[in-house]
């Protein structure tokens, strides 16, 4: 397993291929469905974001409510194949880069590979496990989408896999 | 006799005949469950993920076994095994010979889901499908009441995760389409889910009924645990070979690969119409969470 820092450099990206199992540390973002048409919506009207998008890395994810001494819940990834429709269009702004479950579009490729970016798959249904990686969470924005809303997370030895590389590779391709 | 005197003799002869249970019991039996559920695999599912993750090397087999470790994490710390903690389905075979009192069923099913979703630190799914506005408790509850023979009462509560219901189909075959068409049905299902309901995934299916009782068939087939079969012949064969065929995709564990792509299928049946051959494929992902009770 390689230890990667986030944000990851130029250089870091480049040593990453599809299947490569990694423990990044560092901050990410959590935005499901809600959040990302609420991010849209503010897009659209040409106002600001409440996260900067070329240091963000969003985390398709709604944790469970923190248990008392806990930073967080259970907070394992949800299926990308959702977030599609956003995913291309927050690349082109600067967004660092995704984790989350499962194959993503053609579009969202495309857009990893025009960027130099990476998408990185978490391990689905191993909520309890990436609980004990949180180190610390705070509310970001849109705190009326409870679990949907956006958190900051410090992760440390996060376990991914490299689902999309920069150069396009897929570990979903047979 | 007046009628107030044979009520009351009414009563009195099914009060000693009748079994009476109050709803409140029900729905503690539901909040006991739902927090047993969220926080812990089966044993058949613990068992199943084992043996998968022997057949398996590279990201496949790391996943597997980051799922068993997630197991033990889950079940030391308490903690849900995935923050999906579902969609509270319960399924209530109710004996006819019983008599409910207390309050509404429907409430006291709900009373226990919403009890044990604030008290087991579960996430809330439940939303307005039009607003999103979130019911803030995880209910209502999805309730099925059977009603069976006796005085039997028997609760099961499936917390139904929806990174796999939505990889779910109905298929209205004709009858022509006979049994291939329900193999071939089967393993489409999985082969177009791909990756997205975190495999390997457990696939209930229902034959026959109608276009609603097939769905529910393929919900009920879910209760099952992975490795038991139909105990009609034929409809286990068609369990047997469609798992074959999925496993034969290399989807693999989360999609990366390899050989166990299903744990298992499970087939439940129905009769059907004459003109029809509903297939209902209901996609549960390999975190399989599912606890029963007899009252």
């Amino acid at each position: 397993m390689k230890k990667l820092t986030l944000p990851l450099s130029p250089a870091d990206i480049d040593g990453l291929h599809a299947g490569d199992g990694v423990l990044l540390t560092g901050t990410i973002f959590t935005a499901r469905d809600c959040a990302h048409r609420r991010l849209f919506e503010l897009l659209d009207a040409g106002k600001p974001l409440p996260v900067q998008l070329d240091e963000t890395y969003i985390y398709y994810a709604g944790p469970c409510p923190a248990p008392e001494g806990k930073a967080c819940g259970s907070c394992g990834p949800t299926t990308s194949a959702r977030m599609n429709a956003f995913a291309p269009r927050l690349l082109d702004l600067g967004l660092c880069g995704m984790i989350g479950k499962g194959e993503m579009s053609e579009e969202t490729r495309a857009a990893l590979v025009r960027n130099h970016k990476v998408y990185f798959a978490a391990i689905g249904g191993a909520g309890a496990q990436y609980a004990k990686c949180v180190k610390a969470m705070q509310l970001v924005a849109f705190p009326d989408l409870l679990s949907e809303a956006i958190y900051r997370m410090q992760v440390e030895d996060f376990p991914a896999v490299v689902a999309i590389d920069a150069q396009g590779n897929s570990v979903y391709d047979r | 006799m007046s009628k107030e005197k044979l009520c009351i003799l009414q009563k009195l002869f099914y009060n000693s005949r009748m079994r009476t249970l109050d709803t409140s019991v029900i729905g503690e039996c539901v909040y006991r469950l739902a927090r047993r559920a969220g926080t812990a695999l089966t044993p058949a599912c613990r068992t199943a993920l084992e043996r998968a993750a022997a057949r398996e090397e590279g990201a496949a087999r790391f996943a597997l076994d980051t799922l068993l470790e997630n197991a033990r994490t889950a079940q030391n710390e308490r903690m849900p095994v995935c923050q999906d903690t579902g969609m509270a389905v319960v399924l209530l075979e109710l004996g006819q010979e019983v008599h409910l009192t207390g309050a509404p069923l429907a409430d006291a099913v709900d009373d226990g889901v919403r009890r044990a979703y604030a008290d087991g630190y579960f996430r809330k799914s439940i939303c307005d499908p039009l607003t999103r506005v979130n019911t803030l408790d995880n209910t209502p509850a999805h309730l099925h009441v059977e009603l069976t023979q006796g005085e039997r009462v028997q609760v099961t509560f499936l917390p139904k995760g929806f990174g796999s219901e939505n990889m779910s189909r109905l298929y209205m075959l004709t009858p022509s389409q006979g049994r291939a068409g329900i193999v071939r049905s089967i393993v489409e299902t999985v082969r177009l889910a791909g990756s997205r309901p975190c495999p390997p995934v457990f696939v209930g299916v229902g034959i026959g009924g109608a276009f609603d009782s097939c769905a529910f068939l393929a919900k009920k087939a879910l209760t099952r645990d992975p490795g038991s079969r139909n105990p009609r012949e034929d409809v286990a064969s068609i369990e047997a070979e469609a798992l074959e065929q999925i496993n034969a995709l290399d989807i693999g564990a989360q999609g990366f690969g390899g050989r166990v792509t299903a744990l298992d299928v499970a087939c439940e049946i129905a009769p059907t119409h004459i003109a029809g051959l509903p297939v209902a494929v209901n996609i549960q992902c390999h975190c399989i969470r599912c606890e029963k009770e007899v009252l």
